[in-house]
């Protein structure tokens, strides 16, 4: 079974509607969102209802930080993002707030764990971000293969038999065994702002059944989804970072 | 004994690493073997990394020269990697007989680095060339076998993860991977260049050395191959001593260029390399070694990197009277690809057309040779390209069929790129076909049509 994971959409409908596509020509079986659905972007309504619509479908989403922020504190957030939620609050209805505040925090998968930030302590939202983070998720996580995203960047941590961890940064359309002698930490990279300096979205495919990752980059109307943020009175930041991917 | 479907027949051998079995399955009439990681002594994580990153390489592998990738087990009941059984022996086996006769030792050498330029073109590095993993196939080709400390570019590189410390085969390591440098493809041509002196003189390079010693080789020079068997040629002694060069730039920029010189003695550029009897002095030594006590891993190139610039590029030159301004305009277009692809080999090749029929006359009306006239032409037109002496070649090639000609030279030595002249396109040409159209139309590589400007503008009417 292929399984397109998806994460850190951040209201951003061209980016979103690129890698669905994208994910629809590889033929996968599922899609599992990994949250972050709404901040930042220009579109947070239609990222919703998407995601609403495809969950009906069978699609899992998880709740990311941001979603969690709509119906609850921001204060832990930097002053941009802080403006972003407030701004977004306002686009959202009462149904896609109550969507957005039951999504769940994990989903596990047999020995593969789906989760925003990080395995051991969902939701105080700790970045996956170095080597020593992944340390820290692989001495009190149990899953052979954790799926996260809130980093923004792609990367893969993996730890071998002798607890010694490793990081690697992916190549894209690439397909990575994810050994059974090893334990894997795969940070999937944002759809709707990346940040490593290229302004394309990002996703990943696993393949369950020969046990691959595959990370993917997909190009999608950068200007447009710009324009909508400035239009939108959104902060200037916003709007250059998509236009520059970082 | 049956594992997931694979009956274990016979115990064929026990490495450091792993035992090796060969197998059959049901409805499956290939040879295989099947290769178990010793996982007895847990302190020792070595087994279990070589294993893993050869079950994660061996499956992106294709291609005559490398073993067949069949299956591999999960930890339960047991891991394992299956593939091709390879009949035969390695080239261990001719260990017993070391010197082996000089020509024989080209002749490997040259299927070996072709063998090593299709792995690198793979995006892989082997890392432990040596005679062990060197199996030759009943069609003669040679397969590298052992993945087990290589590099895949674009996977995780599992082995730089867990160890600090060097490691690999002690007598075959290049200098950089002793600083723990995995990421040239030029680490294998020293590796290969070990094996070359081994064979031809009978004895190793460096030794057999343990522990610190093995950083000897970042400053001791080996004694010249020449000085243990008088009978290896200088320009054999050339290409080995460029291959165990310290630093990698030193060396052929690829496989495919040490595969060229192989296989073209009378290219081989001769430096003072070639002639060298005894091993530098002790003061040329000692800076090495002040040098030396510096190196750090280099700030390396990546593998597919390394090779678009160092590409082999045939320059197909029309010598006849009144193609002066092609010649020119092909002159110009290869002057921009060295700009570009610094380190480009360019192969300078002239086609004498002789006819298919009669026993041509190739002596001119005063009995100069027509081939030694065309050969100092070429060398006129090359000269001024400023390319080195060392990476350029010239080449007259007698054949009845220009296209045919250049299209095998072009296989034969892994050439990149063509780029080849031509004439504006016309009705008798279109009718006729041309040697250019022939060679897109057949060649194995990447081929560049160049015109003159006279003839685009007469074109454009």
């Amino acid at each position: 079974m292929l399984i397109a994971i998806l994460t850190d959409i951040h209201g951003n409908r061209e980016a979103l509607s690129a890698c669905l596509a994208h994910a629809r020509l590889l033929k996968v079986d599922r899609f599992v969102f990994l949250g972050d659905y709404v901040g930042y972007g220009a579109d947070p309504a239609w990222v919703v209802d998407t995601i609403r619509t495809m969950v009906d479908q069978g699609a899992v989403a998880l709740l990311g930080n941001h979603d969690a922020a709509i119906d609850g504190p921001d204060e832990d957030m930097n002053s941009t993002a802080r403006q972003a939620i407030q701004w977004t609050r306002g686009q959202l209805g009462p149904e896609q707030r109550r969507f957005l505040a039951d999504l769940p925090l994990i989903h596990e998968d047999g020995n593969v764990l789906y989760v925003h930030a990080n395995g051991y302590a969902p939701r105080n939202w700790d970045y996956m971000d170095g080597p020593m983070e992944a340390i820290r998720h692989f001495s009190r996580v149990e899953a052979h293969i954790t799926f996260c995203g809130h980093v923004h960047v792609p990367m893969l941590y993996h730890m071998s038999t002798t607890a010694k961890v490793g990081s690697f940064s992916p190549v894209a359309d690439n397909d990575i065994p994810l050994l059974p002698t090893r334990t894997w930490l795969a940070v999937i990279g944002a759809v709707g702002q990346p940040r490593d300096g290229v302004a394309a979205a990002n996703y990943a495919v696993f393949d369950t059944a020969r046990q691959t990752l595959r990370y993917l980059r997909v190009p999608y109307d950068t200007a447009t989804a710009a324009r909508k943020v400035r239009e939108a009175g959104l902060p200037e930041k916003l709007a250059v970072r998509l236009e520059q991917g970082r | 004994m049956v594992i997931n479907g694979f009956t274990l027949q016979e115990h064929i051998s026990t490495g450091g690493m792993a035992l090796v079995w060969t197998v059959t399955r049901e409805d499956d009439a290939t040879p295989l073997i099947m290769k178990i990681p010793l996982l007895l002594d847990s302190d020792d994580p070595l087994p279990i990394v070589c294993f893993e990153t050869e079950q994660m390489i061996m499956p992106r592998l294709t291609g005559p020269h490398v073993p067949r990738f069949v299956a591999a087990g999960p930890l339960d009941p047991m891991p394992y990697i299956v593939m091709e059984r390879i009949p035969g022996e390695s080239l261990k086996s001719r260990l017993d007989e070391v010197p082996l006769p000089w020509a024989e030792v080209v002749a490997i050498g040259a299927k070996v680095a072709k063998a090593l330029h299709d792995l690198h073109l793979q995006k892989v590095i082997h890392l432990d060339i040596k005679p062990s993993n060197v199996m030759i196939r009943e069609t003669g080709e040679i397969v590298l076998i052992d993945y087990g400390f290589a590099r895949h570019e674009q996977l995780p590189d599992l082995l730089a993860e867990e160890f600090r410390e060097p490691f690999g085969t002690t007598p075959y390591m290049a200098p950089e991977q002793v600083l723990q440098d995995r990421a040239d493809p030029r680490s294998d041509l020293f590796a290969l260049g070990v094996m070359l002196y081994f064979f031809v003189t009978g004895e190793r390079p460096f030794g057999n050395p343990r522990g610190g010693q093995i950083r000897k080789r970042l400053w001791r020079d080996p004694v010249p191959p020449r000085a243990l068997n008088p009978d290896c040629p200088p320009w054999l002694q050339e290409i080995i001593l460029r291959c165990l060069e310290v630093h990698p730039q030193d060396r052929y920029a690829t496989a495919a260029q040490l595969a060229l010189d192989l296989d073209n003695p009378d290219q081989v550029k001769l430096t003072e390399r070639a002639d060298r009897l005894a091993r530098d002095s002790g003061m040329k030594t000692f800076r090495r070694w002040l040098k030396a006590r510096k190196a750090q891993p280099l700030e390396t190139p990546n593998i597919v990197g390394q090779l678009s610039r160092a590409p082999i590029v045939l320059a197909a030159v029309d010598l006849s009277p009144g193609s002066e301004d092609l010649a020119e305009a092909l002159r110009l277009m290869v002057q921009r690809i060295l700009s570009l692809e610094t380190e480009a080999r360019i192969a300078c090749v002239n086609i004498l057309k002789t006819s298919r029929i009669a026993v041509d006359i190739l002596e001119d009306a005063e009995g100069n040779s027509l081939h030694v006239q065309r050969l100092v032409q070429l060398k006129h037109w090359g000269s001024s390209l400023g390319v080195p002496e060392e990476r350029i070649s010239y080449s007259v090639l007698e054949a009845p069929d220009p296209a045919a000609a250049l299209v095998d030279y072009a296989r034969h030595n892994n050439v990149d790129h063509i780029v080849i002249g031509a004439r504006a396109s016309s009705a008798l040409r279109r009718y006729l076909g041309s040697v250019s159209s022939q060679v897109v139309a057949e060649a194995p590589c990447s081929v560049t049509v160049v015109r003159t400007p006279k003839d685009r503008r007469a074109q454009n009417g």
